[in-house]
């Protein structure tokens, strides 16, 4: 193999070339393998705690057990994947690749952000090894700071240091994305991917200083007994709530915003077609981002804030939804007369719409200030985010990992194979979670560890789902892990796309372009099949 | 009735539980057509546009703004509709009736208990009249709790450090599941309990036949001399302390110029931190009470305070 044909991955075999990367590709590799892993160990603690439901009584862990099983599953699911899974893995592989430059504006700050992440990772896996917290992933005082007999302040810590590695990547993207864009790319010239990961690291950068002091706060006031939260101390647990939700909240749309990037990607390169209402589409993500700093009261509806905040939440909450509902419009309307395929990572895109609209619907249940007084803390909330979080950001997320796939990995998966899990994933995500919303409304409250004989017929159908999901889920580990030997080699552009990284050898060499690319047209210049741009 | 076939349906038992399941099938059928209304876009745009068809793809909409601006319009007006009748429903639970029956609760890991104003005390069982308004008073003496009823439809944090209030009308007998619905430790699960409602008749008879050491006023009044409060707060004492004859209910001048409502939640916070809120006229002097005195004891002074004035107000009829 010649010197100029080297591509990012046969750069260099060394291991510190690794470890040591400042590229940006490689970075992305290095925390799709950290995200990889703790995905498998908060899917593992969902699997025990579906089998646990599958019957009423608490009858296969103790409820101290149960109640580690379902922090460990939240703060590692929120925090050690859905926050970092599309913006530190396909966010980081593709930024400079989209916009035309060799690498991020601080190739060195990024892979720092990833060895916080897995630092804190690591603090908080040890934290559950160790003996587990058992406070849920909020940490609601005055439970977490006194009461609790876990290892509250270890796995504070460990998120506490992986949230900096979040901060940083903002910082990185925002940088890179105002100052290294190709000649010719205007703001509205960028793949709505950008817009996305541009509102989340506005978000990331804002929002995460607030739970990094707020943990500080429960670190101080469990150690050293400074009354902030816990009323014998003086302090204030609705405090607690203000604070962690001021920060919570807005982490809802870091982790769903990159998901409707990647699938506004996906709808126009299946569709052949750009994007329906491009200015429309870019601007509510920031608004998104904007409007979903004020609405965090209402996870606190009937915790006893003024009825005053209540209503003004409640109405901040209606009016976050009508920028997601302007995106579900646009991408039906892209599918207007287009020509649609239906290749594997169209049909997580289409899943995608399907159940983020669910669970956008239900959440306007929830705004509705005295629905969400009977359905709040019930199994109702655990179904609607994750019909958000998991319906949409992981369907996501595995779309733009078959798409990206060939352009990252240079080999093409087995399409059938890809389908299959897409549609096994959408079947499995459904049967686990639709019983849920049931039980939500027949009043099972969440983080309950046993449940009335009533209930055992939805929680049975919804563990039976649990397992087909499992299953889909791992799925794509082998048919992915087995392309990267055998898949067929992939080509520049498999898929007839538009966008600059497309433009580039797969994978691409070591230092993205041979020379700066200049951009001359708006993003999805899309036409039909018969007639392939590129020939 | 036809609500028993749908099998998600639990049955309500109250007039508040009414309406809010009419708003539950407000949201519903709103959801359902835009889901009908989307997914079969989606299914007709995939079939009829799918690439190997050769339906016509000429005369695209070219001007988007139009269809933008009238899809948001029409999200949010509905937004703004069910945003208001959720909210007017809501405020309803902040308005409870002057007359509603005062009961206390006390939550704590990991059991209910509840003292009527007759001095009955049970623990993670209510019994209520039915037809009757009823206001809860709640406290909590560790972490936080959430008292939940689903027959109501109503829950409410039950915060420690403070007085969370809800009030509700039941308007049937019968025996309705309690739950705690805020995640409060080990055995969260299991902090359930019953509240029963009873005819006029049949509450009368439990109440009398229930063990009581005096009303829970008289409790009070017994927890007011142990601790000495009469010491300043009596007509005779040396020290100028605000008469607390009269007091529950009035508004109260403060010394920084504003104006508090006595209500159980004032009457608290002055026993156990006295100097957030000094009336006006008044040396701050007195010492507070927190740590000396728990949760059940607080609610029985309380109730004797609120007492006194119940007596004022006799007195002057």
């Amino acid at each position: 193999m010649s010197e100029q044909e080297k591509n990012y991955l046969t750069a260099d075999y060394r291991l510190r070339s690794w470890f040591f990367t400042t590229d940006h590709k490689r970075v992305a590799i290095l925390y799709f393998a950290g995200i990889t892993l703790f995905f498998f160990v908060g899917g593992a603690a969902a699997t025990l705690i579906r089998l646990e439901l599958a019957t009423p009584q608490g009858d296969l862990v103790t409820s101290d057990v149960y109640n580690r099983l379902f922090t460990m599953h939240g703060i590692v699911m929120v925090w050690f994947f859905l926050i970092p899974s599309i913006p530190t893995t396909l966010g980081n592989f593709l930024v400079p690749l989209m916009i035309g430059a060799r690498d991020l504006a601080f190739p060195r700050l990024n892979l720092t952000s990833w060895y916080l992440f897995m630092g804190g990772g690591a603090l908080t896996l040890y934290a559950i090894f160790a003996g587990g917290v058992d406070t849920g992933w909020t940490f609601y005082t005055p439970f977490s700071t006194f009461y609790s007999n876990g290892h509250v302040v270890l796995a504070a810590t460990g998120v506490f240091v992986a949230g900096f590695g979040s901060i940083l990547t903002g910082l990185n993207f925002i940088v890179t994305i105002h100052r290294l864009r190709a000649p010719g790319l205007t703001w509205y010239r960028l793949p709505i991917f950008l817009w996305s990961l541009y509102a989340t690291s506005v978000i990331l950068v804002l929002a995460t200083p607030v739970l990094a002091m707020t943990l500080l706060l429960i670190a101080l006031e469990r150690i050293f007994g400074v009354g902030v939260f816990d009323p014998r101390l003086g302090g204030d647990p609705l405090l607690f709530q203000h604070l962690f939700w001021f920060y919570s909240h807005p982490a809802v749309y870091i982790m769903i915003l990159p998901g409707m990037g990647v699938v506004s990607e996906l709808v126009t390169c299946f569709s052949r077609k750009a994007l329906f209402g491009y200015k429309f589409v870019a601007w509510c993500s920031i608004a998104i981002a904007a409007i979903g700093f004020l609405v965090w009261g209402h996870h606190m509806f009937v915790s006893g804030q003024s009825a005053f905040s209540a209503l003004v939440f409640s109405f901040m909450s209606f009016v976050v939804a009508v920028p997601s509902a302007i995106k579900v419009f646009n991408w039906t309307a892209t599918l207007h007369k287009g020509w649609i395929r239906f290749d594997a990572p169209m049909l997580y895109a289409l899943a995608f719409i399907g159940l983020f609209t669910i669970g956008g619907l239900t959440g306007l249940f929830l705004a509705c200030l005295a629905y969400d007084v009977y359905v709040t803390d019930t199994y109702f909330v655990v179904a609607h985010f994750h019909y958000i979080m998991v319906g949409g950001m992981v369907t996501a997320y595995f779309g733009g990992l078959h798409f990206w796939w060939p352009k990252i990995t240079g080999r093409l998966y087995p399409e059938y194979w890809a389908r299959a899990a897409a549609i096994l994933i959408f079947f499995g995500f459904n049967m686990t979670f639709f019983p849920q919303f049931m039980l939500g409304v027949l009043g099972m409250p969440r983080r309950y560890h046993t449940y009335w004989p009533e209930l055992q017929v939805w929680n049975v159908l919804s563990s039976a789902g649990a397992s087909i999901l499992a299953l889909a889920y791992a799925l794509p580990l082998f048919y992915l892990g087995w392309s990267l030997f055998w898949g067929r080699r992939a080509g520049p552009n498999p898929w007839n796309a538009t966008g600059l990284e497309w433009q580039t050898p797969s994978p691409p060499p070591k230092h993205n372009f041979k020379t700066t690319p200049v951009v001359t047209r708006p993003p999805y210049c899309y036409t039909p099949e018969a007639q392939p741009q590129n020939a | 009735m036809w609500r028993e076939w749908i099998p998600f349906w639990r049955p309500g038992a109250s007039p508040h539980a009414a309406d809010v399941d009419l708003l539950f099938t407000g949201l519903l059928l709103t959801s359902l057509f835009v889901t009908a209304l989307l997914f079969s876009l989606l299914l007709a745009f995939a079939i009829r546009y799918r690439a190997n068809s050769d339906a016509d793809r000429g005369h695209r909409i070219r001007k988007s703004w139009r269809w933008e601006i009238g899809w948001t319009t029409a999200t949010l007006v509905a937004f703004l509709v069910l945003f208001a009748w959720g909210a007017s429903l809501f405020l309803d639970l902040y308005a409870p009736p002057s007359d509603a029956l005062p009961i206390y609760i006390v939550a704590k890991q990991w059991m209910w208990k509840a003292q009527h104003p007759g001095g009955q005390r049970e623990i993670n069982e209510l019994h209520l009249p039915v037809h009757r308004p009823v206001r809860l008073i709640m406290a909590s003496q560790d972490v936080i709790h959430s008292f939940f009823i689903p027959a109501l439809r109503l829950k409410r944090d039950v915060v420690p450090g403070r007085y969370q209030d809800m009030w509700f009308e039941p308007d049937k007998p019968g025996i309705f599941q309690l739950l705690c619905a805020e995640f409060c430790g080990t055995d969260h699960s299991r902090m359930s309990g019953r509240i029963v409602v009873l005819d006029a008749s049949d509450y009368e008879q439990w109440l009398s036949r229930q063990d009581v050491n005096g009303t829970l006023a008289a409790e009070g009044a017994r927890v007011f001399r142990a601790l000495g409060c009469g010491g300043c707060h009596s007509a005779s004492s040396v020290v100028r302390a605000p008469p607390l004859e009269g007091l529950y209910g009035k508004p109260v001048p403060l010394q920084d110029g504003t104006v508090a409502t006595a209500d159980e939640r004032y009457i608290r916070d002055s026993i156990l931190l006295p100097r957030a809120q000094i009336s006006a006229g008044y040396e701050p002097v007195m010492p507070s009470f927190a740590g000396k005195i728990g949760e059940d004891d607080l609610i029985r002074l309380v109730a004797y305070i609120k007492s006194l004035a119940e007596e004022e107000r006799g007195s002057a009829r």
